[in-house]
């Protein structure tokens, strides 16, 4: 467990209210920040690394982070996925300087010491000196010098990484509920990446991964979802929150003949603009391609992984943060294998809702940072979270905060707050 | 038209464009281009690995109209205009009443309370059409930025 005798955050208490409270200091504190790192980034989670389409191949591998590790994910000779910490034993330089690639082995450009697909320590450059001069003491053991290796799982073409021995299996970690609504994408097929873009958030990267979780603003924010009926409140849907509250799925479904409630209307909401119609309606006509009549589905992995579905649209985001104050956010945009023209451009259409640029999601960018900014000196105040009480329970409305006390609620277990 | 003149019209044309776009008339952006056009915005990264998806993409001209109405009346973001510098149009190839371009640009960005900053690099991989004595209309830009990295969102097309 958690070394939980030294304080996460010192001097600092949760507020007494419990979940209903999120206090400011949680986004600007630096200590927290690197307490982050160890408690929950090497702690007991499981972290997305990339897709098993990426490392289809023996030798593929990709460089990426588990919190502001960097970290590799490699295919080696023996079928398996292995990931290791991308941080040469001998000196610290990065092994893999490539975001991606195939090889047969790593070498580090510094002094060429070489690591295996496993990422064990094979080679030291003149180990034995030179003509019988220098060289490393008779005995070292090279692969106890070996860079820190994680444990890696996969479900449904998602790969995992953990620093922990302790963590539960992933599917377990993920939980059923949850686990269901991934395969109810990810089994539809093999996946097909259609683009990768990253996108720089000026904010801790709570705010966004809470953005995420709060099914509440979804439809208040974002204008293009009410008015095309793409997601409101009032549409039939829900929330599922796993047992832990670290995992989410929201989704609505659109039921065609709906009469628009007046719900919006009358609370005078702006996202409520019944005169704003589309020149081209043809990227809002999605097929109902799972047969359930889900049109949005957003669901998230405790603490970094989120997939999202809006109409035929798919996408995987990564959640990493750069500091406390900047957060990377890393899209991969897929289709599947099989998808036919017509799926493959309906797709890349509606992938204009979502991303840096997304019709709907651009707002998801900027509102973390205007909470960044609006909190500079309020480290001792705190935000009120009470939609929907205190609970961190599923339910058939997403007027509702009860996934964002979930994860809070993880949160505090993970970091011992 | 004649090579130079064509040089000309593109390098016309691409000043008028960013001329609209920076003097925040993103009404008459739509209008530079045919109306079965084809518009996305990726990265070089992308680009060169052939895949297909753009952090905007269009493929007729009432989606790029879209855009902007979506950014008039529904898309909620802190108040920000662009500065275009553009290159003299790179390898400009006539082919038939097609013309084939390629541009490099600059694009900084001017956030309410801060100095201008460099948003994006990068080159239009453009597809003229002759529609005139000498008038000419994008059929097909893509927009490939250097990097795959975006701050905190792209609202106005570039
Ligand atoms: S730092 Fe890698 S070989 Fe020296
Ligand atoms: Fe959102």
């Amino acid at each position: 467990m958690n070394d939980v005798a030294t304080p996460a955050a010192p001097g600092r208490t949760w507020p007494d209210e419990g979940l209903t409270r999120i206090p400011y200091w949680v986004y600007t504190d630096e200590a927290l920040r690197r307490q982050e790192q160890q408690r929950l980034y090497q702690g007991e989670t499981w972290n997305y690394l990339c897709l098993e389409a990426d490392l289809a191949q023996t030798g593929d591998y990709v460089s990426t982070f588990v919190g502001e590790t960097p970290v590799v994910a490699v295919r080696a000779e023996d079928g398996e996925l292995y990931a290791f910490e991308n941080r040469c034993a001998h000196r610290g330089a990065l092994i893999a300087l490539e975001n991606a690639g195939r090889t047969d082995q790593f070498t580090c450009v510094y002094h060429a010491w070489s690591y295996d697909l496993q990422g064990t320590l094979k080679g030291v450059a003149f180990e034995q000196g030179v003509a019988g001069k220098g060289g490393m003491p008779p005995g070292f053991d090279k692969p106890a010098h070996s860079p820190r290796k994680l444990r890696v799982a996969t479900t449904c073409g998602l790969v995992f990484g953990s620093f922990s021995d302790d963590v539960p299996d992933l599917e377990d970690y993920i939980g059923e509920a949850v686990l269901g609504r991934i395969r109810r994408i990810l089994g539809k097929g093999e996946i097909e990446v259609l683009g990768r873009f990253t996108q720089k958030l000026p904010n801790n990267w709570k705010l966004y991964f809470e953005n995420v979780k709060d099914s509440y603003h979804a439809s208040l924010l974002h204008l293009f979802l009410t008015t095309f009926d793409v997601n409101r409140l009032t549409q039939k849907g829900g929330l599922i929150v796993s047992e832990d509250g670290g995992n989410h799925v929201s989704y609505s479904m659109v039921i065609p003949d709906e009469r628009h409630g007046s719900e919006y209307r009358d609370q005078g909401i702006r996202s409520e603009n019944q005169d704003y119609t589309l020149h081209d309606t043809s990227f809002l006509q999605g097929t109902d391609e799972i047969g359930d009549g889900i049109t949005l589905q957003i669901l998230s992995v405790f603490p970094g992984f989120v997939l999202g579905q809006v109409w035929n649209s798919f996408v995987v985001r990564q959640v990493l943060p750069k500091g406390v104050d900047e957060t990377e956010l890393h899209w991969t945009y897929f289709g599947f294998r099989e998808d036919t023209p017509e799926q493959r451009t309906a797709r890349l259409k509606q992938l204009n809702l979502v991303g840096p640029a997304g019709l709907v999601s651009m707002e998801d960018g900027c509102v973390g940072g205007f909470v960044q900014r609006g909190i500079a000196t309020a480290e001792d105040e705190r935000a009120v979270v009470q939609m929907g009480g205190d609970a961190t329970s599923s339910s058939d409305t997403r007027a509702t905060e009860a996934s964002v006390r979930g994860f809070w609620k993880a949160y505090r277990r993970h970091m011992g707050l | 038209m004649k090579t130079l003149e064509l040089h000309l019209a593109v390098s016309l044309l691409q000043a008028r464009y960013a001329q609209a776009i920076d003097d925040d008339r993103l009404e008459d952006w739509p209008g530079f281009f045919t109306e079965d056009c084809f518009y996305s915005i990726t990265s070089h990264e992308n680009h060169v690995r052939g895949l297909a998806a753009g952090i905007v993409w269009c493929d007729n001209q009432g989606m790029l109209k879209d855009r902007v109405s979506g950014l008039r009346e529904a898309n909620i973001y802190e108040r920000h205009r662009y500065r275009h510098v553009l290159s003299m149009p790179a390898t400009v190839q006539p082919e038939g009443d097609r013309v084939r371009a390629q541009t490099p640009f600059a694009v900084y960005r001017i956030t309410r309370n801060r100095p201008s900053e460099l948003f994006v690099t990068g080159c239009y991989h453009d597809e003229y059409r002759i529609t005139g004595e000498d008038d000419l209309k994008i059929a097909r830009r893509v927009v490939v930025c250097d990097s795959s990295v975006f701050d905190t969102l792209l609202a106005i097309p570039l």
